[in-house]
């Protein structure tokens, strides 16, 4: 079976996105001063300094999350979700990055300082 | 047999296989940086479908496939995510096989739009149920990177399996 012409049409589109795609998480900024924000449902639960090691418990309405801040960088040590894939994310450092627990509505996220 | 016989047996096989493709995919470990990401094996079914049923079947076929995979496998709190990318892409898969013409020869074309669309979908679903924007573009590109190859490993698959199909001379659209 050949390649129709629209399909290699739609194969070049996908590669300039995949291209797109590419560049932009490789230069994402990386090194800027940032905090930790907590979010559950969509409002903020709180701020917290990634240069101050803290370990504290989030309890929403559908279940609990443990957030541990540690040398600079913000990580969900355990939870009674189903899933636990907030557990397994990789910790988030850098302004941009997430820890996103679906069955919670909770998102754990880097932020600029100061940024509403 | 009849042909309406010959649909409901067609369609029944095809969701079974969404259901196999479910579970051997649930026994692959996927080691990325997103969470959550799947190659998306089950949509194998939904491409063969899009090429073989009326529309209202393949949906039907999708709906089935993502309803009893929830209770199967991955639990209640995932179905409203499988359910609307699922039927979402499917209706985008539709209308792209229609638009791109070329018969057989457009399935690694919306094989791969199917994945970016399902994708998209689920990324949407979830941005608004946290009702955070950020969500989305942080999740973006990574998506968009992982939809590529599922969707041309789906696709060429798909594109394997209807050769066969094709050879049943089915004739159900």
């Amino acid at each position: 079976m050949a390649i129709g012409r629209s399909t290699k049409i739609i194969l070049i589109i996908t590669a300039l996105a995949v291209l797109g795609a590419a560049l932009a998480l490789l230069l994402r900024p990386a090194g800027q001063p940032g905090e930790v924000l907590v979010t559950v449902d969509g409002t903020a639960y709180g701020r917290y300094p990634l240069d101050t090691d803290t370990d504290f418990t989030v309890d929403t309405p559908w279940g609990y999350n443990r957030v541990v801040i540690h040398d600079g960088q913000a990580d969900v040590y355990e939870a009674d979700c189903p899933d636990k894939i907030c557990v397994n994310t990789a910790p988030a450092r850098e302004i941009g990055d997430m820890i996103v627990c679906l069955p919670h509505k909770l998102v754990v996220e880097i932020v600029p300082e100061d940024a509403p | 047999m009849k042909r309406g016989a010959r649909a409901l047996v067609y369609i029944s096989v095809l969701t079974a296989q969404a259901m196999v493709l479910s579970w051997v995919e649930g026994l692959i470990p996927m080691p990325l940086p997103v969470p959550g990401a799947r190659l998306g094996l089950a949509n194998i079914v939904t491409l063969v479908a899009a090429y073989t049923l009326p529309w209202p079947s393949v949906l039907l076929v999708v709906a089935a496939r993502t309803v009893l995979g929830s209770f199967l496998f991955s639990g209640l709190s995932t179905l409203l995510y499988s359910l609307s990318a699922g039927l979402v892409s499917a209706v985008v898969m539709l209308l792209s096989r229609r638009l791109l013409k070329g018969g057989m020869r457009s399935v690694l074309a919306v094989s791969l739009i199917g994945a970016i669309v399902h994708n998209l979908t689920q990324l949407t679903v979830a941005a608004l149920v946290l009702e955070n924007i950020r969500v989305f573009w942080a999740y973006l590109p990574w998506l968009i990177l992982l939809a590529v190859p599922a969707g041309l490993f789906v696709g060429g698959a798909g594109r394997l399996l209807l050769r066969y199909v094709d050879r049943l001379q089915l004739n159900l659209k």
